[in-house]
């Protein structure tokens, strides 16, 4: 008797009157000599003994124990069957000083609840988890859980757990240890009084490390369910002790508490006023990143359609998006939006552009009145539905005899190869942005070198851009005079 | 702050961080992929938490743990995903938690494709969880709607204390546009009824398990009192040009902006048509429907599935009008042309428009 006190007194973490409880509120819900019952008063002594009772939050299962908050006077959140480890870490991330303790059974962890649990230890959730290892479905009434003994008669394995059928009782805690995050792991029993004090001392550590700021804490707790094991409590009692921990070894699996390095605090939060700032809606200074611009007024009517369309890397998008960015510098309406979908197969790409002085309907370009075609897939997919009195660049040198469309305009030049003579062909898609603005004055110079240098953050690839512009317009100009 | 260009995707986190969202659970999956990567970059920075979950199963159950503890959080992921969260919808509306997920739809059913399509209308309208709960669902049709109804919808989610569902497609996604945002941040406080290791929160509970019958039934029937009063108080829908409308063409997201240039076009040669387009999709703007019906001669709703939105509209309108239908799917969006076509077809050949209503 010399190594356990006795305990007269009711943890004050347990309610006096269970008062959620619609009748009997002075006796539990669990059955006479039921683990839950047991393991619930260790937790509420932890509780009481580290002084965290107005700082906990129990999570409770679905399982016999779903009413843990009918006992525990704490914080309560009951959840979804297996969900515990998830909403858990969510409760601890949102509220780091609260201790959170995550109760689960069987069934809940280690079926239904495998994947939440394993990644929750994976991440090294600062929590307690309590996991209650009947072997059976309580709650449901004695079906196999993935705990049952090999052998077990269930009323879903009335023959026997069957490793072949039914695999072999899974060992939680073995698995869990091994992985990295952990810092304590240790599987106790409820067989005999020893064994629940030392179930008493392992689950306050578990829930100590928390109070320290220690990592993941796990304690599955091998407990008697009498009722559907058809036993009496006793009988039931000595089957955890003499049975049960056959195939489940009582032993610490991880003590890591020592070695365990401190977690970093999170850091403290930016004030309200830096946050515009920080999703780049503002300047450092606090100026609309947008503006240091003169605000433009729409220069004149506009309803440009344009559709872009070349390789992946021929810089497509981009192409689209300067255009997008310089018309709403100029004060006009834009939208601009890429392939997407079936659309974007075999490495061709996309994208629809709309410049109007009126609000913009549909994004959407279906008859384009602009078509900037890098190469010749994408001139022959949109050139019948350009409309009458468009305009097509064609990066080419000659355009194909059959594409003829005489009530369009048409520009065919090879601007791959002016790109090339500028030192990088990748800049063909500018190239073909300087043709397009000398062809039709549709924006302003200035208002597209603005946006370029938005959008391209390199000051080389921004002097061969400007470089790229001049030489689009200047080829324009040689074919016009010659 | 002046207008600047941004992706619909990334004008929903923006517009969260700054509605004082500061938790983002989610898994990847295309096309919302750009929510949950936009969230890992500003929420760390904006002192939130941002946690790439091990399924949206887990993600929805995270919602449900910040939002116990009093977080503004919020999710995003497509079809396959917001399958696997239906579970969570369901608990979150039972234990009366505000959450917001954007549903940024692609191609159905199984894994189908990550093009636009609007096949999860009734998985989240009609909600695909179990038990009498429904959603709060918004449907911007633009990137301004993106950061707009996403602001909204975390006020309407605490308001109501439910799941509210930002349900866009791949296009309204990806689309980029001038967007305006809120000039100012702002985080509420936590409210009292949250759980969150405090003294103030010890006696707090939350759970959405009713053992008694008569307890279930009075739960179940305060959430149908806060459904009837979205019904009466949250609904919003864009009427364009019905005002002289005989034909009425319904269509919500990317499909009410294709709308819009159908009834321009159609205008232009002559006939009389106008838009709706709901903007909250649960409630829907019956009211409104049934209002257009007293001018409009007959209806016609068009969207990227092959039959969801149609069924509420015939609903709202009791048999009052014809309603005929026109759909694309598989991520095929139908072009302005197209749409016209139809309307042509429709209703072009059968005036005078009182036969439609005898045959239709
Ligand atoms: C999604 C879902 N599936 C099934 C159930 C039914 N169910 C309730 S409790 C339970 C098993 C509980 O067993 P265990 O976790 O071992 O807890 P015990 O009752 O033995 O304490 C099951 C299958 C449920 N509530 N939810
Ligand atoms: S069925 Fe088993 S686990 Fe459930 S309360 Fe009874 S003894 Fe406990």
């Amino acid at each position: 008797m010399a190594d356990y006190t006795v305990i007269h007194e009711k943890a004050s973490s347990f309610y006096d009157v269970f008062e959620r409880k619609a009748e009997l509120q002075h006796q539990t819900h669990y059955c006479p000599g039921c683990g839950h019952g047991i393991t619930h008063k260790l937790l509420a002594q932890a509780i009481d003994a580290l002084g965290v009772q107005d700082r906990t939050v129990l999570i409770s299962p679905v399982g016999c124990s779903v009413f843990a908050y009918y006992y525990l006077d704490v914080g309560n959140i009951q959840v979804a069957h297996g969900r515990a480890p998830a909403v858990a870490t969510a409760v601890k991330r949102s509220r780091p000083e609260s201790i959170v303790i995550a109760y689960q059974g069987d069934g809940d962890l280690a079926a239904i609840g495998t994947a939440e649990i394993i990644h929750a230890a994976n991440r090294g959730e600062p929590i307690t988890v309590v996991f209650v290892n009947n072997g059976i479905y309580g709650m449901t009434g004695g079906q196999m859980a993935p705990t049952t003994p090999l052998g077990g008669k269930t009323t879903t394995s009335p023959f026997g757990r069957n490793q072949w059928t039914d695999g072999f009782p899974m060992h939680v805690c073995e698995l869990l240890a091994s992985l990295e995050a952990p810092v304590y792991i240790e599987r106790v029993a409820l067989g005999n009084n020893k064994q629940i004090m030392q179930a008493a001392r392992v689950l306050r550590r578990a829930v100590e490390n928390q109070v320290k700021g220690l990592g993941f804490s796990f304690v599955e707790v091998l407990s008697p369910c009498p009722t559907i094991w058809k036993m009496q409590p006793v009988e039931a009692q000595r089957f955890v002790e003499r049975e049960m921990t056959k195939t489940f070894r009582v032993t610490n699996l991880r003590d890591r508490t020592k070695e365990a390095p401190a977690r970093p605090a999170p850091a403290p939060p930016p004030a309200l006023v830096d946050i515009p700032r920080i999703l780049g809606l503002v300047n450092g200074d606090g100026a609309a990143t947008s503006e240091g611009r003169p605000p433009a007024r729409p220069a004149r009517a506009l309803d440009v359609r344009i559709k872009v369309a070349g390789f992946g890397g021929q810089g497509v998008l981009m192409l689209g998006e300067v255009l997008a960015e310089a018309a709403l510098d100029a004060g006009y309406e834009v939208s601009w939006l890429p392939s997407y979908g079936p659309e974007m197969r075999s490495g061709t790409s996309n994208c629809h552009v709309r410049l109007s002085s009126v609000a913009i309907d549909s994004p959407l370009v279906s008859r384009p009145n602009v078509l900037l075609a890098l190469n010749e897939p994408s001139l022959r997919k949109f050139l019948a539905a350009v409309e009458p009195d468009g305009i097509i660049l064609y990066n080419s040198e000659h355009l194909p005899e059959d594409c003829a469309r005489p009530d369009v305009r048409m520009v065919t030049m090879p601007f791959t190869e002016l790109a090339d003579q500028l030192g990088n062909s990748k800049a063909a898609n500018i190239v073909m942005l300087g043709a397009l603005l000398e062809t039709t004055a549709l924006l302003d110079q200035e208002r597209v070198t603005g946006a370029l240098r938005r959008k391209v953050k390199s000051q080389k690839w921004f002097e061969l851009d400007l470089a790229a512009l001049a030489k689009g317009r200047e080829e324009v100009r040689k074919g016009a005079s010659s | 702050m002046r207008k600047q260009l941004c992706k619909g995707n990334e004008a929903i986190v923006k517009a969260a961080v700054l509605a004082g969202c500061r938790a983002y659970y989610g898994y990847p999956i295309t096309p919302a992929s750009e929510i949950a990567e936009a969230a890992a970059l500003y929420l760390p920075q904006a002192g939130g938490i941002f946690l790439q979950a091990e399924s949206e199963v887990a993600a929805v159950n995270m919602l449900y743990g910040a939002a116990a503890a009093g977080v503004r959080a919020m999710s995003a992921s497509s079809g396959p995903g917001i399958s696997l969260m239906q579970e969570g919808f369901s608990y979150l509306a039972g234990a009366e938690l505000p959450c917001v997920v954007a549903d940024i739809t692609r191609g159905g059913p199984g894994l189908g494709n990550i093009a636009p399509e609007q096949g999860d209308y009734n998985q989240i309208v009609k909600g695909g969880g179990h038990g009498n709960y429904r959603n709060l669902v918004l449907a911007p049709a633009s990137v301004q709607e993106m950061a707009d109804l996403t602001t909204l919808a975390f006020d309407l989610a605490d308001e109501y204390r439910n799941p509210v569902v930002v349900l866009a497609d791949g296009n309204i996604g990806q689309v980029m546009e001038p967007v305006e945002f809120a000039s100012r941040a702002f985080v509420p406080p936590p409210p009292e009824w949250t759980v969150r290791g405090t003294a103030e929160t010890r006696h707090n509970l939350i759970c959405s398990i009713y053992l008694e019958p008569d307890l279930l039934e009075r739960h179940v029937r305060k959430l149908e009192a806060k459904y009837q009063r979205a019904e009466r108080e949250a609904v919003r829908a864009e009427c364009w040009r019905t005002e002289d409308a005989e034909i009425v063409l319904v269509g919500y997201g990317i499909v009410g902006r294709v709308l819009k240039a159908v009834v321009e076009m159609a205008r232009a040669r002559g006939l009389a048509v106008g838009l709706l387009r709901p903007i909250t999709l649960f409630p829907f703007p019956v009211a409104q429907i049934r209002e257009l019906s007293r001018r409009a001669k007959a209806f016609a709703v068009v969207e990227l599935s092959t039959g969801q939105l149609v069924d509420d509209v015939r609903l709202a309108l009791e048999g009052r009008r014809p309603v005929e239908f026109y759909s694309r799917v598989g991520g095929n969006v139908p072009s302005a042309e197209e749409v016209l076509a139809f309307v042509e077809r429709k209703f072009r050949a059968c005036a005078p428009m009182e036969e439609v209503l005898i045959h239709g």
